[in-house]
Parts: structure tokens; sequence; C-alpha cells
């Protein structure tokens, strides 16, 4: 049991990754309010920027940012310090800008929406629509059939 | 106006800590070269002093800080400063974004793109805090003519998956 | 529908965590990631091409130029289609 053990502990980052990215996962996929839909993708993205960072960690390491680079002080040899990745920062700087972008548009659809329809349940949305326009939501008709089938 | 918004402490405290949050946000966005910090972080940090002074003070007090179009202008500013920085370089028969390009300093073209880097920090920091600040009035709830939160909200109930 | 979703959830999981059995232990140095001449080139020439200390900012602002743009146009862009979709009408 010692090799499990081992296994885990030296990969507990990638773990405890595959776990909240789980949660999201199950959040996104679960619920029904959409609320708790745009949670589930923000513990997603969570997940993969905190993988992504733990990737790049060096033990030992310190920041990416050079020592004595301001001019100065004593700059020492670039190979005595060690660096941590700086490669998956700057992809991880991209992501992160790109998810409040998403979720911010995501949370005003949502806003219309309950403006719209009153309510923030998808199954309220959606039998809402589909009783305004019969055929308007080939989802919502073929749902109504499982449904059918189901009872 | 909530009981928050009445406080008189929080009232004073925010008055007082919002030029400092400003002051730090652009600390933060001047000192993305040399250290932890960036246009991104800081446009953030500065959004987000506006922000506390709008929820504390109402929404209309803070547009009046920060108007609608005044956030237009500031976020559309900040790209066009990214973009006029690449344009710039390439006016100087640089590539697009190729900072050394630039004969601001003659042959120290790393100085010259620390300069330029510093620049478009400051376009990414403007962009972002405008973007922010505009996030936060497009979904704060309509004012009355007060700048109160109106009597009636729609009732939030029934909803839960 | 719930048990359904947990199937999926625990499945996905489980290869994910099988497929993580080849990834380099926490911390290493000694990864392809670490060791690629790319990494290196960065630690050790990023000041000397953009003159900035901050390895992040330089890879941000400079050699991903073209990147950090495009970022700053999704925002503006996002920020835009919110007040598209929120904002009422100015008689």
């Amino acid at each position: 049991m010692t090799g499990i053990v081992d296994i885990v502990y030296a990969e507990y980052n990638y773990w405890i990754y595959v776990t909240l990215m789980m949660i999201g996962f199950y959040a996104m996929i679960a619920k029904k309010n959409l609320i708790k839909k745009i949670i589930g993708a923000n513990i997603f993205q969570t997940a993969i920027f905190l993988f992504y960072i733990s990737l790049a960690d060096i033990t030992g390491g310190t920041a990416p940012i050079l020592v004595g680079g301001h001019g100065g002080e004593h700059v020492e040899h670039a190979a005595d310090v060690i660096y941590t990745n700086p490669v998956p920062h700057v992809l991880i700087l991209t992501a992160i800008v790109v998810s409040v972008s998403t979720t911010a548009v995501a949370l005003a659809l949502i806003i219309r929406i309950y403006n719209e329809y009153g309510s923030l349940d998808e199954d309220v949305i959606l039998a809402a629509r589909k009783s305004l326009q019969p055929e308007f939501s080939e989802y919502a008709r073929q749902k109504d059939v499982a449904e059918v089938n189901h009872q | 106006m909530s009981r928050i918004q009445e406080s008189v402490i929080i009232r004073t405290v925010v008055r007082i800590m919002v030029p400092f949050i400003e002051l730090f946000a652009l600390y933060v966005i001047m000192h993305g070269a040399g250290g932890p910090g960036g246009g991104f972080q800081g446009g953030v940090i500065f959004g987000a002093a506006i922000i506390l002074y709008a929820m504390i003070y109402g929404i209309a007090e803070g547009k009046q800080k920060m108007s609608d179009a005044l956030d237009r202008i500031l976020a559309s500013t900040g790209l066009t400063i990214y973009a006029g920085t690449g344009l710039l370089c390439l006016f100087f028969g640089g590539m697009f974004l190729q900072y050394g390009a630039v004969p601001l300093i003659p042959n120290d073209p790393a100085t010259v793109s620390k300069y330029l880097i510093d620049l478009v920090e400051i376009g990414i920091g403007t962009t972002v805090a405008a973007i922010m600040i505009s996030l936060f009035f497009d979904v704060s709830p309509p004012e009355s003519e007060e700048g109160e939160l109106p009597e009636e909200l729609p009732d939030h109930e029934g909803v839960d998956g | 529908m719930k048990t359904l979703a947990l199937l999926v959830v625990v499945i996905t999981g489980a290869m994910l965590i099988y497929a993580g059995q080849d990834l380099p232990p926490f911390g290493d140095p000694n990864t392809d990631m670490y060791q690629h001449r790319m990494t290196q080139y960065f630690i050790e020439n990023s000041k000397t091409e953009s003159g900035v200390p901050n390895i992040v900012t330089a890879l941000l602002a400079n050699y991903r130029g073209y990147d950090t743009l495009g970022e700053t146009t999704v925002i503006f862009t996002a920020g835009m289609a919110v007040m598209l979709l929120l904002r009422r009408r100015e008689r």
C-alpha cells in the first residue's frame, strides 16, 4: 500500500485538481439553476488554473522575477537562482481574463433571461418557451417525448 | 438606503480609503515591469475602488465620479494606446509590437522596449478599469430619482436547482 | 438525471486520474517542460531583450504581444456585449 500512498503524495496537486474539476463539472451538468451552472463553470476553470500553476512550480524555486534585475543591487549569476517556470503563468494570466469575460457575458444573459421568463430554472424556462411557440425548441419537444415514454 | 450605506464609520472609511486604493492600483500598473503586478491586476484594483465608492455612496453618485461617457472613452482609449504602440513600431520600420525598433534612445533597444512595455501596461490598465466599472454599473438595479434602490424589487422565490 | 450525472463525473474523474499517472511529481525540476530550451531561453534572455526583470511581464507584453492585444480586445468586447444586453435606453 505504501506504493499507492507515495503515488498520491507525489502528485497530490493533480488529485486536488481532478476533485475540484469534477465538482465544477457535476454542477454544470446536474444543476437546474443557471446561476449554479455558471458557478460550476467557474470552479471548473479555477481547477485548470490551479493545475497549470502547480505544474509550473519547482521545489526551492523563486518567483520568475530576476533577482537583482532592477540595477544597483548585486546581480547574481542567472544560473545560481532557480526560477519557477514562467510560461504557464503567462498562459493562465490570459485564461483568467477570458474567464472573467465569459462570466460577465453569461451573467448578463442570465439577467435578461430572468427578466423575460421570471425564473432561473431550466425546466421552467424550457416549458415557457414551448408554450410560447410549440415547435420552437427541438430540445424541449424531444425532452417531452422522453418523459412521456418514461411514464 | 440600506443600513450599511447609512453607517457613518463605513462612509468615512470608504472616503478615506478610495484615494489610497487608486494610488495602489497605479503603483501596481507601473510596477508590472519590475515586480508582481501588471495592467490587468492594477486595472481591476482601480475598478474596485470606484465600485466600492458606488456601492456605499449610491449608484448615482458613483456615476457622477465616473460617467458612462467617460467610461466608454477610457475603455476605447486604452485599447487605442496598445494598438497605437504597435503601429508606432511599424512606423519606425520594425514589425508590429517590435518595441526595440522605436529610436527613442539610440542603440539601446532593451531600454526602449522597457518604456514601451510600461506604456502598453497603462493601456491595458485603462481598458480593464473602465470595463470593470461599466460591468458594475450595467448589472446594478435601476436607480430612482434620489439614486436609491427602488422599493419594489422583483421577488426571487421558487428558484432552486 | 442526477445519478447519470454522477456516473459521468466519476468516470471522467477516474479517466483523468488514470491519465495523470504519467505526469511528473510536484515540484520536480527535471521535467521536459522546465528543461525545454524555450523555457530556459526565456529565463536567460528576457532581461537583455526586453529590459524588464519580470519574466512574466516580458513574456506577456513582448513575446506574446499579439496575444495580449487580443486579450484586451476580448475584455473590451465583453464589456460592450454586456452594455448592449443590459443598458436601458437613454431618452
